[in-house]
């Protein structure tokens, strides 16, 4: 009996998805064509904040463990890329990717060591901590970080020199490097559904669902989530790389916890119970704050209106309710 | 010959002596029974032996190596395996899913992360197989935490017997369950353990079924050891008889 039941992908989902990610892929490679430069720079935003969001719900969703302070490792990522642009004059988009993994995998290596021992709301203050002392640091040490003036980045060149933003920066940002966003999205996307769909991401389902039996059939709980925390770090460090170039600055804000509430927010709008979740949810808070921003100066008031009522509205999130409303349709055909 | 011993074995609670010097052995391919009244110290002797408490004092010897301070782990890999009183699964997996994860953790493989699951058909086949040997094939692709009380049960053990233990340990297979469903969980966990020549020890209260399928049975009582013999022993002690079945026990 050869038989992969039910959540697990067998051959067939593995095409079910490629079935929904192939048409998705196609209309991102298709908006820097059909939509003004502007919408597309805010949709590579959306997509490496994305990444960010996967990156944490690997610990949130499929291991049950929420931080609060995944801000530090985007700022890892971020401030690892404005270093490098320092003190190496570095300018190439690979090495700073190359840069901000070594870098988030040295931070949450050390702080997932601290961190992963604890769980529910100690690990979340532990987490939170912790991406207050990296703040703290780049609020503090500005002879190295800049302070709250925060690091400068120029615009990188993209595949070892091949690519540069000599001209037009608003046109590299909004074609060029929107595309390479999309490329690097593309391979963190399947990357990650590799690792939820692996045998390491089952034994991370079982420790959510029940640590003392997880133990008890041969799953070393400590270590399993000391290496989602890392894999998780890794992701949203990576984001952070991206996301910088886009903005031009880093400063000590994407270190605040301010700012891993927003993460949180992301998953939890999106829903934490879908792969695809995080995802949505970073793109379309991505556009309510760009909006509720240009909108009005008390935005952070009619931002939080509109998260409170869409999330009383859509408890399992936006993905949970379309998945919902998808099968109530098709029963009633 | 011994498969496990204990040599007094003491574990407290504050001032409570949950287990008392207790000196306990399970034969190799025999099914024990552990019985006693609540807070007789069974369910802690066995969460000593298994790694889920570590003893005050005394040694417990697997298969003539110490295991007493090895990791939950270590004893899994050792050979011992356990159910739970409360069950205890990963309710949203499929009851399949479940299965597989043990023999993915058993083989070393749960902390692949490069490979898809699914595409491991040997894993999925054992884990399939399992499920067959212990009648829930039918439930296979239903979560864990929409099956009856009883499949859950089956399921508990399931999960425990996908490790391939030496030893098992069930503690309260039936208990939740109801009087009719009983007999047909010992008959399948009975069948699979007799058929594959592994010991159990199975904590029970119901008498019937502890005088009905095992080979030997431990009394408890305070923490200590009262009486340990065949079943046809245990019935006519009466120290047991007095303490733990009553007046009933003779009947059987």
């Amino acid at each position: 009996m050869s038989v992969p039941a039910g959540f697990l992908p067998s051959a067939g989902s593995v095409g079910r998805a490629l079935r929904v990610a192939l048409p998705v892929a196609v209309l991102l490679a298709l908006v820097p064509v059909v939509l003004p430069q502007y919408q597309a720079i805010l949709l590579a935003y959306g997509l490496a904040m994305a990444i960010g969001a996967l990156g944490f719900n690997l610990l949130l969703g499929y291991t049950g463990l929420l931080s609060f302070g995944h801000s530090a490792y985007f700022g890892v990522g971020a401030y690892a890329v404005a270093l490098m642009v320092k003190y190496l004059k570095v300018g190439s988009m690979e090495l700073f990717l190359l840069g901000a993994i070594v870098a988030a995998v040295a931070v949450t290596a050390l702080f997932g060591v601290v961190c992963v021992r604890y769980t529910r709301i100690f690990f979340g203050i532990l987490t939170l901590a912790l991406s207050q002392v990296l703040w703290s640091l780049a609020f503090k040490f500005f002879w190295v970080t800049g302070g709250t003036d925060g690091l400068r980045v120029p615009t990188p060149s993209l595949f070892g020199g091949l690519v540069t933003g000599g001209g037009d920066k608003i046109t590299f940002m909004s074609h060029a490097y929107y595309y390479y966003v999309l490329v690097v999205f593309c391979v963190c996307v399947s990357l990650m559904w590799v690792v939820v769909n692996s045998p390491f991401g089952m034994a991370l389902q079982a420790i959510r669902d029940n640590e003392t039996r997880a133990e008890f059939v041969g799953v070393q709980i400590w270590r399993y989530r000391w290496v989602a925390f890392l894999v998780s770090g890794v992701f949203t460090g990576l984001a952070g790389a991206l996301w910088v170039p886009l903005n031009g600055l880093t400063t000590p804000d994407i270190m605040h916890w301010t700012f891993s509430g927003e993460i949180v927010f992301m998953t939890v709008l999106g829903g934490f119970r879908s792969f695809a979740g995080p995802v949505i949810g970073a793109i379309v808070f991505n556009y309510l704050k760009t909006y509720a921003v240009g909108y009005t100066v008390y935005w952070q008031l009619l931002l939080g209106s509109v998260l409170v009522a869409l999330v009383l509205s859509l408890p399992t999130g936006i993905v949970g309710t379309a998945g919902r409303l998808l099968a109530r349709f098709r029963e009633e055909r | 010959m011994n498969l496990l011993v204990t040599q007094d074995l003491v574990k407290s609670f504050g001032d409570v002596r949950a287990v008392d010097r207790v000196n306990f052995t399970v034969k190799e391919r025999e099914v024990l029974a552990l019985i006693g009244s609540n807070g007789a110290g069974k369910t802690t002797l066995v969460n000593l032996i298994s790694g889920l408490f570590s003893p005050d004092a005394g040694r417990i010897l697997f298969r003539d190596q110490d295991v007493t301070h090895q990791s939950v782990h270590g004893r899994i890999r050792a050979g011992i395996a356990r159910s739970f009183q409360l069950v205890n699964l990963f309710d949203q997996l499929s009851t399949l899913d479940n299965v597989a994860l043990t023999v993915f953790a058993r083989q070393g493989k749960t902390l692949n992360l490069a490979a898809l699951a699914a595409t491991d058909s040997a894993v999925w086949d054992e884990a399939a197989e399992i499920l067959k040997s212990f009648g829930l094939a039918a439930k296979a692709s239903m979560m864990a935490g929409g099956i009856s009380q009883g499949e859950r049960k089956l399921l508990d053990v399931a999960v425990a017997y996908a490790l391939r233990p030496k030893l098992l340990f069930l503690d309260e297979p039936t208990s939740g369950v109801s009087t009719r469903e009983k007999a047909p969980i010992m008959d399948t966990v009975s069948s699979v353990v007799r058929s594959t020549g592994i010991s159990a020890a199975i904590i029970e209260h119901d008498m019937d079924v502890v005088f009905n399928y095992s080979d030997r049975i431990v009394a408890m009582h305070q923490g200590t050891i009262l009486a340990d013999g065949t079943p046809d022993e245990i019935r006519r002690n009466e120290s047991v008889i007095t303490t733990l079945i009553g007046t009933t026990g003779r009947d059987h």
